[in-house]
């Protein structure tokens, strides 16, 4: 018997021709802060949308805590808390009285003030929602996804679209429900924030897992290797660079060409040497340790943000 | 039903601090009822009550152009998928908004009376309890209709265009804008399959003849039957989700909403005492006048002599 709060089996889901999901299963335990990482359009939506009752699957199973999100009804509703990625509340709505609305749609007495201070949205109390800025409008729904004091929060894509400060702001909030050991599904496009926040990942890509684990073990997909990012003048063939001193992997994404190496300094000096005799110039180069970009690039080719 | 009344409360609040309840809920009804007057009863007396009746129709069958419109802006902003979260079901989405309209409605026509009595010296106020009764059944009827176009409309603009339609053929058929007896015969009787018929009719018997709740069981019962069948076909149709589309069945569902309406039309018809009332009235108002007042108001449009 597992231990799993979460349990996803073989989802499909198609939209007329779009096929969605295909055949998309993990498991998350109690406790744990476990991310959908993919492009826009991979399916991570679709598949937190089903986990929340929101869609209905063409087939495979979903349990939350057990619970079919299809036939829960209010009980499966008082189990989770979610911030959707597109949602709203009118514009003339007061924040504490969101926050008030809520907590007694779920039967409970709200601690406004306690929730309100703990999101830094106290000077905003009696602010009308289409009067917040984007980041204040997110912590509110936070706040919101929690006014019930959920066992599984869903956060789908929670610093889309916000800026850096915010989105930091934001991640402090994530890594506090880590420590109220809340169970937690956050789907993300955003690299820094699935090996932040996440304690494991499952790679999405066109419908599909491709790869799951820890981030750390989904970087050892590279590991010893470095990242060696480079732009060159004119176009060089793939098999030039992969033949490289050191390179173990060479693709070109967005009319650059990513290196992984294992001997970074002669992988330079020798690339340095076939541009003179290319007669080809470069024009940047960055190096880094391999990241989760790497592993989606090395597993589709392509970027994460494409 | 905890929910329904958390909800309305909710919903009273956001109406109260709109601009929009304020201008079609309490000052447009007020400027219609003071045209009408001036037109129609510029000498008082029981044309105001006549007058009040259409008046008071109109600002009852306007519900159904707020909530729809609410309704389209709620599923398009995704507000309504917010709520989906919540441990709540369709039908308490619904009836708040019925509930909050209804509540929202009761200002209005008591401004609307008082005016009509104090202001404009209409003679007698007509039997309070059948007019608000009647007004109250109504609003809920026409916040059910206008939630049942809601779910059909995929967009605003299919809301408007709908409710456009529907509005005119209200206007202009129940006897709010012409009075019945002045359209042509046919129309009288396709007159007679529309709710909105019933609510003016009803309207100005009580108002104008002050006939009490007991003896208007035909109109009650055609907007309390109108009430529940939108009101639980509008259930049957609603739709969380701007995407979501409306099922086949559910499109029977409105189909087969029509029928009691058909058949209340056709019953009335084949009966004929409904347009011999609203003629009698009619005929009644505009005779009760002293000869003076008579020959200075205008004759009632189209109303041949």
């Amino acid at each position: 018997m597992s231990d799993a709060i979460v349990q996803v089996r073989d989802l499909t889901k198609s939209y007329g021709d779009v096929v969605a999901l295909r055949g998309v299963s993990f498991e998350i335990t109690q406790g744990e802060i476990f991310g959908l990482l993919g492009p826009n359009g991979a399916g991570k939506t679709t598949t937190i949308e089903i986990l929340e009752g929101m869609r209905l699957a063409d087939g495979g199973t979903a349990t939350v805590c057990g619970l079919n999100p299809q036939s829960g009804g209010a009980e499966f509703k008082r189990t989770i808390g979610a911030v959707l990625q597109s949602t709203s509340l009118p514009d003339k709505m007061r924040v504490a009285e969101a926050l008030s609305l809520f907590a007694q749609l779920y039967g409970r007495r709200a601690d406004t003030g306690g929730l309100l201070g703990r999101f830094g949205l106290e000077e905003k109390r009696h602010a009308f929602y289409g009067k917040l800025s984007g980041g204040q409008k997110q912590r509110l729904a936070i706040a919101l996804a929690l006014v019930n004091e959920p066992q599984v929060v869903f956060l789908d894509e929670p610093t889309a679209g916000l800026d850096p400060q915010v989105r930091r702001e934001i991640y402090d909030i994530i890594e506090e429900l880590r420590r109220d050991k809340k169970t937690v599904l956050l789907t993300t496009h955003y690299i820094e924030e699935a090996e932040r926040l996440c304690d494991r990942v499952a790679i999405v890509d066109h419908g599909q897992v491709i790869a799951h684990g820890t981030p750390r073990e989904l970087k050892q997909r590279s590991a010893g290797t470095t990242r060696i990012e480079v732009s060159l003048a004119h176009a060089a063939a793939d098999g030039d660079l992969r033949a490289l001193e050191g390179v173990t992997d060479c693709r070109a994404v967005d009319s650059r060409y990513v290196l992984h190496s294992t001997r970074p300094p002669q992988t330079i000096v020798a690339l340095v040497k076939h541009l003179e005799s290319s007669q080809n110039e470069l024009q940047s180069l960055e190096m880094a340790a391999p990241s989760l970009e790497d592993v989606f690039i090395e597993l589709t080719g392509r970027r994460l943000r494409e | 039903m905890n929910h329904a009344w958390t909800l309305t409360l909710f919903r009273l609040r956001l109406a109260m601090r709109n601009r929009a309840f304020l201008i079609f809920g309490i000052i447009i009804p007020l400027a219609f009822l003071f045209l009408f007057s001036a037109v129609f009863a510029s000498k008082g007396g029981p044309a105001v009550a006549y007058v009040l009746a259409s008046v008071l129709a109109m600002s009852v069958m306007g519900s159904f152009w707020g909530l729809s419109q609410q309704l389209v802006i709620f599923r398009e902003q995704g507000i309504l998928r917010r709520f989906r979260l919540a441990p709540l079901d369709a039908g308490t989405m619904l009836a708040s908004g019925i509930f909050s309209n209804l509540i929202l409605m009761v200002p209005g026509i008591a401004v609307e009376i008082a005016v009509a009595r104090w202001v404009l010296h209409m003679d007698r106020v007509g039997n309070l309890l059948s007019v608000f009764v009647l007004s109250g059944l109504g609003a809920v009827t026409f916040a059910a209709l206008g939630l049942v176009v809601a779910s059909v409309a995929n967009s605003m603009m299919e809301t408007q265009v709908i409710n456009q339609i529907l509005w005119l053929g209200f206007l202009l058929l129940s006897g709010v804008a012409i009075p019945l007896p002045s359209l042509p015969a046919w129309l009288q009787q396709v007159a007679l399959f529309l709710p909105a018929t019933y609510l003016v009719t009803g309207l100005q018997r009580a108002l104008i003849e002050y006939v009490p709740l007991q003896r208007l069981g035909g109109e009650v019962a055609s907007l309390g039957g109108c009430a529940i069948l939108a009101f639980f076909v509008c259930r049957q149709i609603f739709r969380w989700e701007p995407e979501e589309k409306v099922p086949r069945q559910a499109k029977l569902w409105v189909a087969a909403a029509l029928i009691p309406f058909l058949l209340l039309g056709a019953w009335e018809s084949s009966r004929g005492g409904r347009l011999g009332e609203a003629r009698t009235i009619l005929r009644s108002t505009f005779a009760e006048r002293p000869a003076q007042q008579r020959d200075a108001a205008a004759p009632p449009p189209g109303e041949k002599r």
